[in-house]
């Protein structure tokens, strides 16, 4: 039997904000529009920061990206700091359990003693790039212009915050706290490691946000995260024996799928924007990812040797291929 | 197997060490001058910064963890707000002119605050000083977020609210709290955090937070108290940064103090200035008053207050220029405020009133020297024009002062029956202000605050003093959102609903 509650009904005056019913037509708002059209102040700043005086406090003109609206670089994961808290919370729930899965069953000591090398090798000075990657999209979102484009970045520097610290936790769970000391030895001055400290570090000079973006977020990460937590975690090293490493990197490859479906939103609305967006993303896209992939083989070589320049050439392939689909072939 | 036996135990300090400082390193191929190029222009010196002590330690993890749970309560409260008319369980609908005050002027601060600690996040040296600011600046833009969430099924039912985004920008009473964050956020990376982390976040947030949510409890606005209490212990947090960033510039380098006690005066009184709001709301806004605007003075002010700078006396800082004309002011801003208000209400996007009987006599008992003497006349003026069909109305524009943009409503310290007026020249033009707090800010960097936008003089050069046209520009809708709480419509909607709700009629 269906039961009707009577209720007061109440006629509601308006169904949004101005600003959204301006966007989106006059009916109800969604959580991730009211969060984030609209809300960084756009006319009649006051003052010119006196660290630039040449830059306005909210400046569009510090990127060569040029939009109209910059609100259009929409996130389709539609994060708002609740649905992006929560949803990490989750993953944050599974990898606690992948990390005392692990401990509690020894399986790291299980490891052969070549094996745990080769991870703590490859694994643990990539805690300072992911750090590197925390400032630039910090960097990004301090600097960067309409919220739609820089929340995400915040988000994506705390993720990046966050997979410093579980690599950290698992250089301590393989090895020790001299593990750590050793990764960040070979950080600074291990030969593999430089080309790729240069590149986060040229990165760290880059003050065109979306530069920054490219650089950082499609370019280096694009083919990093594939290549190691791909190619050489879920493969190779699975294979070898070590897949509970595969368990305590399941966020970093999980949160790769997630993100770059982001970062491909991103870049596909910027280069159909205009021309001059496209050029200016496709001379950024060939050289950001042309030091990357060079920066990544020693690093691949580490545990892959010889097969080093065959499995960074066909991640590139497969970037050209993604970044393609995106509108900036190059 | 021994290899577990033989792992370094960690404390938490040394295991949170791991986890954020020892992430960072020195730069080899790029300088840290390039990396971080706005940190030494403000003449703070800093010789070592592995010396910031962590305010808390917070991993992401942990991060996550906690705030997802705050998050869950947070909306499954305020949608059960929004699904059973939780607005028609305030007090009266006079209670949102406060709602309103905030969502155009104090959300679009959390935001300013948001990119400002996302800036000086980056810009930091020290990985210990980045992270803590980082995740300020990550909790910032959920309060922004948080707060026009729970104050979005408002703008559904009443006025005033639907219109915040362009009120931020082109509404005259906002640019106090804009020009405020502009501020702050133009100022180099040291001195932003002493004017948020520390003068606002530290000094003065308990004077804006807890009148206001315990007036939002006291008044049946459940959803503004859930955003409150769920924000509390994130501004625990800041309130840790603040403190401990002040301390540790303090500490490094004895050539600070006269920087940082310059900020201090600067900032205590624009923070001052931006509150003063709030002594209206206490004291004239909320239906149902928590204490007056005094009584809190007395509690977060002077002894809160008092307790910090005796604390931070062994480092040489005094208590703040500006607090003895703050302390003189107290008894008489709100309602100075509030007159204002009620004269110029054609164009605020909010509703003003004249007090009830009752209202004044529960003024005069917390006002006893001042109220009766000199603002109850006044009062009773308006009342008998309004009587007479003759309301008053003030069609003519406030001066505002060029430094807190603020109408220069204030009496002279000592004087409250003389209006505070203070002018400078310079380069050939006058600027006026406020008071003397306000005047010396603008005379320490004349060519920041000759940059300011100032809504009246913008009202005369884009519109030419058009009114009507300028309520279409700042998205007023005259008759509506503006003019006395009496007679409009929020006024008739909520007794209505308030009807349906409770009788059978």
């Amino acid at each position: 039997m269906q039961i009707d509650l009577r209720t007061v009904s109440i006629q509601p005056q308006r169904n949004a904000f101005d600003h959204l019913v301006r966007r989106f037509g006059d009916k109800p708002a969604s959580r991730y529009q009211e969060g984030s059209y609209d809300i960084q102040a756009a006319e009649n700043l006051h003052y010119r920061p006196t660290w630039d005086p040449e830059q306005q406090l909210y400046d569009a003109g510090i990127t060569r990206i040029v939009m109209r609206d910059w609100y259009a670089l929409k996130d389709p994961r539609q994060f708002y700091y609740s649905t992006y808290t929560l949803t990490r919370a989750r993953q944050q729930d599974t990898t606690e359990a992948n990390f005392a899965f692990v401990e509690s069953r020894g399986l790291a000591d299980r490891l052969a003693p070549e094996l745990r090398e080769a991870v703590l090798r490859l694994l643990v000075p990539l805690r300072h790039a992911a750090w590197g990657a925390n400032q630039n999209n910090t960097f990004i979102c301090g600097y960067g212009f309409g919220t739609t484009f820089t929340q995400p970045c915040m988000y994506h520097a705390m993720d990046s915050l966050g997979i410093a610290q579980y690599l950290s936790r698992l250089g301590m769970l393989l090895g020790d706290v001299d593990a750590l000391d050793a990764g960040k030895a070979a950080w600074l001055d291990g030969p593999a490691w430089q080309p790729l400290r240069r590149y986060v570090e040229d990165c760290m000079v880059v003050r065109d946000p979306f530069e920054l973006f490219v650089a950082q977020n499609a370019a280096l990460d694009g083919l990093l995260y594939p290549l190691v937590y791909g190619r050489i975690v879920d493969d190779e090293l699975s294979a070898r024996g070590a897949s509970a490493v595969a368990m305590l990197t399941q966020f970093m490859a999980e949160w790769f799928d997630e993100t770059r479906k982001w970062v491909d939103a991103v870049l596909k609305t910027a280069a159909a924007e205009s021309d001059h967006n496209r050029e200016v993303l496709q001379g950024w896209m060939a050289h950001w990812s042309d030091r990357a992939a060079a920066a990544l083989v020693p690093v691949v070589e580490l545990v892959l040797g010889a097969d080093a320049d065959e499995a960074v050439a066909a991640h590139i392939a497969a970037f050209k291929a993604r970044i393609h689909k995106t509108g900036i072939p190059f | 197997m021994d290899m577990k036996a033989t792992k370094k135990k960690l404390g938490m300090k040394e295991r949170y060490r791991i986890l954020t400082r020892d992430l960072g390193w020195e730069p080899g191929y790029q300088s840290k001058k390039a990396i971080f190029p706005y940190v030494e222009y403000e003449g703070i010196k800093v010789h070592d910064w592995d010396k910031w002590e962590d305010p808390f330690r917070l991993t992401m993890d942990a991060y996550w963890k906690y705030q997802a749970e705050k998050e869950r309560k947070f909306y499954a409260i305020i949608d059960a707000h929004a699904q059973n008319n939780g607005h028609l369980n305030l007090t009266d609908a006079r209670y949102l002119s406060a709602l309103k005050i905030f969502l155009q002027a104090i959300s679009p601060g959390e935001y300013a605050a948001h990119k400002g600690f996302a800036r000086i996040g980056r810009e930091f040296p020290g990985v210990g000083t980045q992270v803590a600011c980082q995740m300020q600046a990550i909790d910032e833009i959920r309060h922004a977020q948080t707060q026009i969430h729970a104050m979005s099924n408002y703008n559904r039912y009443y006025d005033g609210f639907h219109a915040f985004a362009d009120a931020r920008d082109r509404i005259w009473y906002t640019s106090v709290a804009r020009s405020f964050f502009d501020d702050a956020m133009s100022a180099g990376p040291f001195e932003f955090m002493i004017a948020i982390g520390f003068s606002f976040e530290y000094v003065l947030t308990n004077l804006l937070f807890v009148p206001f949510m315990s007036g939002a409890a006291y008044n049946g606005d459940m959803a503004t108290v859930t955003f409150g209490f769920s924000a509390q212990s994130d501004e625990a947090r800041h309130m840790t940064l603040g403190l401990e960033c002040i301390k540790f510039m303090l500490e490094q380098d004895p050539d600070n103090l006269p920087i940082v006690q310059g900020w201090i005066d600067k900032w205590f009184w624009r923070g001052f200035r931006v509150l003063g709001l709030v002594s209206t709301m206490m004291d004239y806004m909320l239906p149902k008053r928590v204490m007056s605007w005094r009584e809190a003075w007395e509690i977060y002010g002077v002894e809160n207050g008092g307790a910090l700078f005796r604390d931070l006396a062994r480092y040489g800082i005094r208590p703040p220029k500006g607090w003895d004309d703050a302390e003189q002011a107290i008894d008489h801003m709100s309602h100075q405020f509030m007159l204002g208000l009620y004269q110029w209400s054609f164009g605020t996007a909010f509703h003003s009133w004249i007090p009830s009987d009752d209202d004044m006599a529960w003024l005069s008992a917390k006002y006893p020297d001042t109220f009766d003497r000199y603002y109850r006349p006044r009062w009773a003026h308006i009342k008998k024009l309004k009587a007479a069909g003759t309301p008053f109305k003030n069609y003519g524009l406030a001066r505002l002062c060029q430094c807190c943009q603020l109408p220069c409503v204030f009496t002279e310290p000592g004087d409250p029956t003389l209006t505070c007026h203070r002018e400078t020249v310079y380069k050939g033009e006058k600027y006026q202000f406020c008071s003397d707090g306000c005047k010396d800010i603008f005379e320490h960097e004349p060519e920041k605050y000759i940059q300011a936008w100032l809504p009246m003089p913008a009202l005369f050069s884009e519109l030419g003093g058009d009114v009507a046209a300028w309520m279409d520009w700042v998205s007023l809708r005259d008759g509506a959102d503006n003019g006395d709480y009496d007679g409009s419509r929020d006024q008739r909607h909520f007794d209505e609903w308030r009807g349906l709700a409770t009788s059978n009629l």
